[in-house]
């Protein structure tokens, strides 16, 4: 077992009704799981859905709850910059930060990338895609650092063919590889 | 595995027959969790979306008299609407299983109120099981189906929010289990039981209790017995999953004795007395209502919500339950807390047909008594149309009571209430039929979108499918609200905006002089996947130099699709979120919003 495989690991990812966090959580569950690895997630449902602030956390690991307590998240995928002065205190010290934002969020103290996957979703024609262009920046961006995820761009793109039609997983694809593009700039 | 699916599969494993529900977050997962394994395998023989709670609970309960294993779930507002069937089924019992699905949301997340379902459990005078996992609740549905056919009861099986929309690495589904031979014996004097029997009815019921507080399969269990220590915890649901995670990174699991309740009622009297027996205090963690600690009766040595330790309103997050155990176990410090930053509201849905439609209203009856209900349309409180919401079919009921309070003025107000059509069947037909023969002056607007939409498009009986999308009968809602005896019924789409502002204003002058007038406000969800394809072509629109920034659409339209940027006068469409529906076209007073010719 490497030292990332034993390693517990807590992410939050947080945006708004609509703009699938629930699918990234989902993707990045069914990752561990193909690593052999315990996923435990709590997600928003329900009113807050439409439209309003919704949250996951994804705990990876020996966990018995299924929420993050304020001060121990390793990582934090922001698909919604203004949820930031909301949800950065579940992020630990010298915890990481990827952000969906125009500019490059002001966040002292902590390890912080940003993309404007926004943008890049109109770019490729593909304008609910930020969630998933999020992601594969993401991947590239920790890749290499010593945080890390528990999964490789690989396993993702793995998940998402599998995931079912042909046009949507190929549209999911192509949206990952311009988020990782992007990581890999920067 | 979501918790929801992880309940359905482990009803599914075990044997369930026949599945009921009402949507309702957190617990709406549940019965489309059957569904689907129905879709996959056949089985369970009958999984039903009922009209509400109560006829749901109904069903599935002669279901279980017949012999078969049955389920029923709901959320916990949904139980109150099934709390008369449920009262009377405990003292009656069951033949087949039968297991009381009801989720709890503290929070509360998407509620009326924070209510414990255990309670009701405790009033009913039935067992509860309070599951800390997906994984939990799936060994609990099989539980619970063992424990109601031994003690011949109806068991409650009580997630919370944090269960049912917690999502685990669980094993699939296995083979649906073999469904019970079918068969209702007639035993007037227990399933038609007059007074007389019901006083022996209570008193059977009050024995099964008896040994139910005594099963070892359902005891606490202490989770950590080479804990030696004078203090004790005592948790059960999430909250004990919280506790347990807390405890072992605290590094208190060697001397802090933990205890995981299974079954909050009837608590095991041998628990009791082993607790109070062995430690010199204990504290109970549990969610909302202190039901485990008030059945400890040596109130000194208990600590928990009576004494103020545990908070006794809102969710029990984990940083609470670790400043909790922290202050138990005399350990300095507290645990980090999050700020308290307002999180952004939730808004109708750019192109939401009820935004039309509160639009409307507005302008039909601008200084009326708006009434709603329960589902995505109490949104309209963003838009200034929606005055009440109480719970499901009030809107008509509160609607007449206005009218009553007020009708001795000499200017009355207009009275407009609002429906959606999912909840005007749940509970809103009986409050109809009392309108009529009431006379009761106000405009009832049926917002008829097709579908169940907060809750994630389950049909209604208007739509003509059901559960599994087999097809149904389809009940037609204009011959409903006649049959009611209402003499003013009209369809409209709310889309068609000056129309429908036309219509409403006729409405309301009907209903100043003659009663009740219903407009049923028709267009579909737009996310409900069954929805009939529109042949309606998306209009473009584009905002013009005329805007000079007043804010009116933002205020009284707030459309997700009309954007200010921060800096800018002139309001701009997010093409990205914009439906093209092209109501906005009627609505800035500047004409600013005009529609693009696609031509160009």
């Amino acid at each position: 077992m490497t030292e990332i495989e034993a390693k517990r690991s807590q992410i939050v990812i947080s945006g708004v009704g609509g703009q699938g966090v629930l699918f990234v959580t989902r993707i990045l569950a069914e990752a561990a799981i193909r690593h052999r690895r315990p996923a435990l997630t709590s997600e928003t449902h329900g009113m807050a859905q439409r439209g309003g602030t919704v949250i996951s956390h994804l705990k990876v690991g020996d966990f018995a709850s299924p929420l993050i307590r304020p001060g121990a998240a390793d990582g934090m995928l922001v698909l919604k910059e203004e949820n930031i002065a909301a949800h950065q205190g579940f992020l630990r010290p010298g915890g990481w930060m990827v952000v969906n934002a125009i500019e490059a969020a002001d966040a002292p103290g902590v390890a912080c990338g940003q993309i404007d996957a926004d943008d890049i979703a109109r770019q490729i024609g593909q304008p609910k895609a930020a969630n998933v262009i999020l992601l594969g920046f993401a991947l590239a961006w920790l890749d290499g650092s010593n945080v890390g995820l528990w999964c490789s761009r690989r396993d993702i793109e793995d998940i998402v063919a599998s995931g079912g039609d042909g046009k949507r997983s190929e549209d999911l694809a192509a949206a990952i590889d311009a988020g990782y593009a992007q990581g890999m700039k920067s | 595995m979501l918790g929801n699916e992880a309940i359905a599969a482990g009803l599914v494993e075990n044997g369930c027959a026949m599945a009921t529900s009402y949507p309702g977050t957190p617990a709406s997962e549940i019965l489309a969790g059957i569904a689907r394994l129905k879709i996959d395998t056949g089985r369970p023989r009958h999984v039903q979306w009922a009209v509400n709670e109560k006829v749901a609970f109904e069903i599935a309960y002669a279901g279980c008299m017949s012999g078969l294993r049955t389920a029923v779930s709901m959320k916990q507002v949904g139980l109150n609407v099934a709390s008369d069937p449920l009262m009377s089924a405990a003292y009656m019992g069951v033949r087949g299983g039968f297991v009381v699905i009801s989720a709890d949301d503290p929070g509360p997340h998407s509620s009326q109120t924070e209510q414990d379902s255990r309670l009701m459990a405790m009033l009913a005078k039935i067992p509860v099981l309070d599951p800390d996992s997906p994984a939990q609740a799936r060994q609990m549905a099989k539980l619970s189906y063992e424990i109601s056919e031994a003690y011949e009861i109806p068991v409650m099986l009580r997630p919370t929010t944090r269960v049912c929309h917690a999502r685990q690495d669980l094993p699939p589904a296995g083979v649906p289990g073999e469904e019970a031979t079918v068969g209702f014996k007639k035993d007037p004097s227990r399933w038609a039981a007059t007074p007389k029997f019901r006083l022996q009815l209570h008193r059977a019921l009050e024995e099964k209790l008896d040994a139910l507080s005594a099963d070892p399969r359902t005891a606490p269990r202490l989770l950590n017995p080479d804990a030696a220590g004078l203090r004790a915890v005592a948790a059960s649901g999430v909250a004990a999953a919280h506790a347990r995670e807390i405890i072992q990174d605290l590094g208190l699991w060697e001397t802090l004795p933990f205890y995981q309740v299974l079954q909050p009622f009837p608590l095991h009297r041998s628990f009791i007395d082993e607790i109070l027996g062995k430690y010199s205090e204990v504290l109970v963690i549990e969610e909302t209502t202190g039901v485990i600690e008030m059945q400890i009766a040596d109130r000194r040595r208990v600590r928990g919500k009576q004494d103020g330790r545990v908070p006794s309103v809102g969710e029990l997050h984990p940083e609470t339950v670790e400043s909790v155990i922290r202050a138990f176990a005399g350990l300095p410090g507290y645990a980090a807390q999050m700020p308290t930053v307002p999180g952004r509201r939730p808004t109708l849905c750019a192109g939401c047909p009820h935004r039309a439609s509160f639009y409307a209203v507005k302008k039909a009856a601008p200084r009326g008594i708006y009434t709603s209900d329960i589902g995505c349309y109490t949104l309209g409180l963003n838009l200034g149309a929606v005055d009440t919401v109480l719970c499901m079919g009030a809107a008509i009921s509160q609607a007449a009571g206005f009218y009553h309070a007020h009708r001795h003025l000499t200017t009355r107000p207009d009275i407009v209430a609002t429906i959606g059509d999912s909840t005007f069947f749940h509970a809103g037909v009986p409050a109809l039929i009392d309108a009529v023969a009431q006379q009761v002056r106000f405009v009832l607007v049926i917002l008829d979108n097709r579908t169940t939409a907060m809750t994630g498009n389950q049909p209604t009986p208007a739509t003509g499918v059901g559960a599994c999308d087999e097809p149904l009968s389809a009940v037609d809602i204009e011959g409903l609200v006649a049959g009611c005896g209402v003499k003013f019924c009209r369809t409209a789409d709310p889309y068609e905006l000056e129309p429908f502002i036309a219509l409403l204003k006729e409405a309301v002058s009907f209903s100043r002089e003659q009663g009740p007038a219903v407009v049923i406000a028709r267009h579909p969800c737009l996310l409900d996947r069954r929805r009939v394809p529109s042949d309606r072509k998306p209009v473009q629109v584009v905002v013009t130099d005329d805007c000079d920034g007043c804010g009116y659409c933002l205020k009284h339209f707030e459309c997700p699709a009309l954007v200010q940027v921060k800096g800018e006068e002139r309001v701009r469409i997010d093409p990205g979120i914009c439906s093209g529906c092209g109501v906005c076209l009627s609505i800035c007073r500047n004409h600013a919003i005009v529609a693009v010719d696609p031509g160009n």
